[in-house]
Formats: structure tokens, sequence, C-alpha cells
């Protein structure tokens, strides 16, 4: 969201930081002075949220194309599964679910009411999924949205938008590309980006793949 | 946990038409709109309660709602196979 | 009433933004902060959600995104009596010298 940097018109604004930008700051240190929290417990946090990343989603996909029982649970019980490759969902108040891509149908994730996202595994959202622009036309126009970033559907293919409203935190299962019999479960995982598990584009093609 | 829910997969709601004060989670586009329940996504603290610092108990049944985007938006363009899914609380569903 | 945070469908042609920003240290400490605070029982992700949603339409739809968290963390130390907001202004301004 561009709108984050350009400041706001305050009159206490300084050149460094916006009106918001102090604001922040002096929340955080009046808490700290009366012991409701430490700056340590906060950077924690903060290098926890850091931590995860696209490429942790990436991973879970691959070894979903690769192994089936693991695409089983991993659609059955997605908590237990990414448990079993070392990935311990901290927030107990929302679930995990995977919604799986497939010939006849393509899942795309919004939060139409906030910005909720699956921040336990794949780290912070994108700035443009939090966008105003993003939240209202992904419902209404998805198709739209999904060709804006490159991806054009056929019209047999159903188009499932899931609006993320409640305590469901949605992963898109991307479908494994063609061509990608040979490669192996870390090759794969490098194809995954951070939009296919969103459902606004598709998993990379392999440059192989694609110049054949 | 699904003990205590009505509605079954398969089963025809309506979200209902209601703007409530405070908080709650139904988007305004599905209210009144007709649409299959998906799935039991599990019993939920009831977010209007949390959202204004009660207990959110009790706690309330959560369904994956799905609802053709032909009956959600007029004028929509896409197939008709096309379908927008929402997460309701089922204090927010009818039967229909 | 027309809720300004429920977005969906919202009449727009506005293409979408695929640009990521760097995160400020004050963004990534704010959002930090809010779970801290979760974790200690001092405010949770709905209330966040219902001050957020509180905020004027015209100010929802013109502050940034952590800007809208500050804002909303601040309504709630306030509500609570964790905080007010003469403190937090004496405080601001002292961190500006």
């Amino acid at each position: 969201m561009s709108d984050v940097q350009e400041g706001h018109e305050h009159p206490e604004d300084s050149a460094e930081l916006s009106y918001y930008a102090q604001r922040a700051q002096a929340i955080e240190a009046l808490l700290e002075e009366k012991g409701l929290c430490t700056p340590e417990e906060v950077q924690q946090a903060v290098n926890t949220v850091e931590s995860r990343s696209p490429a942790d989603g990436a991973r879970v996909v691959a070894r979903a194309w690769v192994d089936p029982g693991f695409k089983q649970r991993l659609l059955a019980d997605p908590r237990s599964a990414v448990e079993e490759m070392g990935y311990i969902l901290p927030d107990a108040n929302t679930q995990l679910a995977v919604l799986e891509n497939t010939e006849d149908v393509h899942y795309l994730v919004v939060c139409t009411l906030c910005s909720c996202y699956p921040r336990n595994l794949l780290g912070r959202p994108p700035d443009w999924y939090k966008s105003l622009a993003y939240r209202s036309r992904a419902v209404i126009d998805p198709r739209g949205v999904m060709a804006e970033f490159g991806l054009e559907l056929p019209g047999e293919m159903e188009v499932r938008v899931m609006d993320s409203t409640a305590d469901m935190r949605y992963l898109v299962l991307p479908r494994r590309p063609a061509g990608t019999e040979g490669l192996s479960e870390e090759a794969l995982a490098r194809l995954v980006n951070r939009d296919s598990m969103i459902g606004v584009t598709d998993p990379f093609i392999p440059q192989a793949v694609a110049s054949a | 946990m699904s003990d205590s829910a009505i509605y079954q997969p398969g089963d025809t709601v309506r979200v209902r038409v209601d703007s409530p004060p405070g908080h709650y989670r139904t988007p305004d586009y599905v209210k009144g709109k007709t649409g299959r329940v998906v799935a039991l996504c599990g019993v939920f603290r009831n977010p209007e309660s949390l959202g204004h610092g009660g207990s959110g108990l009790p706690a309330k049944p959560l369904y994956t709602v799905e609802f053709p985007q032909a009956d959600v938006w007029d004028g929509y363009t896409g197939p008709e196979s096309d379908k927008v899914l929402v997460d309701v609380y089922e204090h927010w569903l009818d039967p229909a | 009433m027309t809720r300004v945070h429920d977005r969906g469908g919202w009449p727009t042609d506005e293409s979408i933004d695929r640009a990521d920003h760097a995160h400020a240290d004050w963004e990534l400490r704010v959002d930090a902060l809010h779970q801290v605070l979760g974790r200690k029982g001092l405010r949770s992700t709905d209330e966040m959600r219902r001050a957020i949603e509180s905020l004027p339409p015209e100010e929802y739809e013109s502050i940034g995104y952590y800007e809208r968290w500050t804002a909303a963390l601040e309504i709630l130390l306030v509500e609570k009596g964790i905080l007010t907001t003469e403190e937090i202004d004496r405080k601001m301004a002292q961190l500006d010298q």
C-alpha cells in the first residue's frame, strides 16, 4: 500500500517520521515504562514474524506435489501436516485450511473485511493483498484481477473466490506445472511463488519447460 | 463439536439481512443471498462479543457457504459456474 | 449503514498496485506490540478490528495499514484505562525533542 510512506499532513510531522510513526513509538515507550512489555519482547515478536516467509509455504506445496499421502493429510488436517515439516503454528485461535486448485477449479483468496492471511506460515501479506482495490475487486471481478496479475483462465474452469471473513486462514495449493515430473522437491519449491499460494497467479513455469 | 451445529454440508441457507450496532463479520454483499453450505469449519468464540471485550461465549458454529457469483452481483460477467465462498457464523443463517 | 471496512464489491476501477514497500521499523514494532499485548490478554484481534472499524471513514481510507493499527491500539489502550491521550501526546512531544 503506497500510502503508508506518503506520510500524513499533520502539523506535528517531523522530517523523519510521520505522525503515526511517532505516535506508535510514544505508545511503546509508555507501555515499557509501565512494565506492560519490554523492548526485548517486542523485538522477539518482530523476529518471529520475520522468520516466516513464502518460502515456507512453498516447501509445503512442493511436498504435497511429490507425496500424495502428505497431500491428503495436508488437505484433511493442515495444522498437523505442516507440523510434520517442523512448522508450529502458534496462533490457536485460527485454523489453517488448504484449498486445492485442479484442472477444473481455481481458488482465489481475499479478506474483504480486513487482511486475514496465513501469516503463521507465509509471513506478512503483500501490500496489494491489504489494499482497498484488491479487497473491493477480488470478489466481484476475480477474473479481471487475475488477468492483471497475468493469469487468464478458460471459461470452463470454475473460479471460486474464498472470502476469509472469520477464523480460517486459507492457503491455496496451486496446480503443479506440466513438464516438471523430473524435478526434485527442492527445485519444485522454487517454482512456488507467494502469489500462487493466494491464487492470483499460477506457479512459475521452469525455464526448460517454457523454452521447449 | 458438530453435535451443536444445525446445518450440514449441502444444506441451502439464506444469510440474514441485519446491521447490528458494533462489530460483526458478515459482509454486506451476501446479506439476503441464498447459498449452499460447503463445510462446517468448527465452533469458534463469537467475534460480536470478543470485539467488545466479551468472552465470546457461547461459541458459534462457523460454516463455509458458497454462492453463485451471478446471484450475488448484478451483471457478473464471468461464467455461471463461478462462485464466491464466505465463512458465516450460524446465527447469521436461516434455512432456505 | 455502510461500513467503511466492508469493501467487497465497492465500485472502483482502480488497478492493483503490486509494489511492496519495505516495512519501516515502527511498522514492524507496532505489529509486534499488538501480538505481545494479545498474549498478555490486554487486547484481542477482534477488539482491534472493531477499533479499526470505528475510525472515521475518511481517515480509514486515507491512512496506511500500520497507521490504522496504531490508531486502533491507541483507542483500545485509552478505552481500557491503560494510557491516556494526554500522556501519549506528552511522550510524543518528548521523543520529538
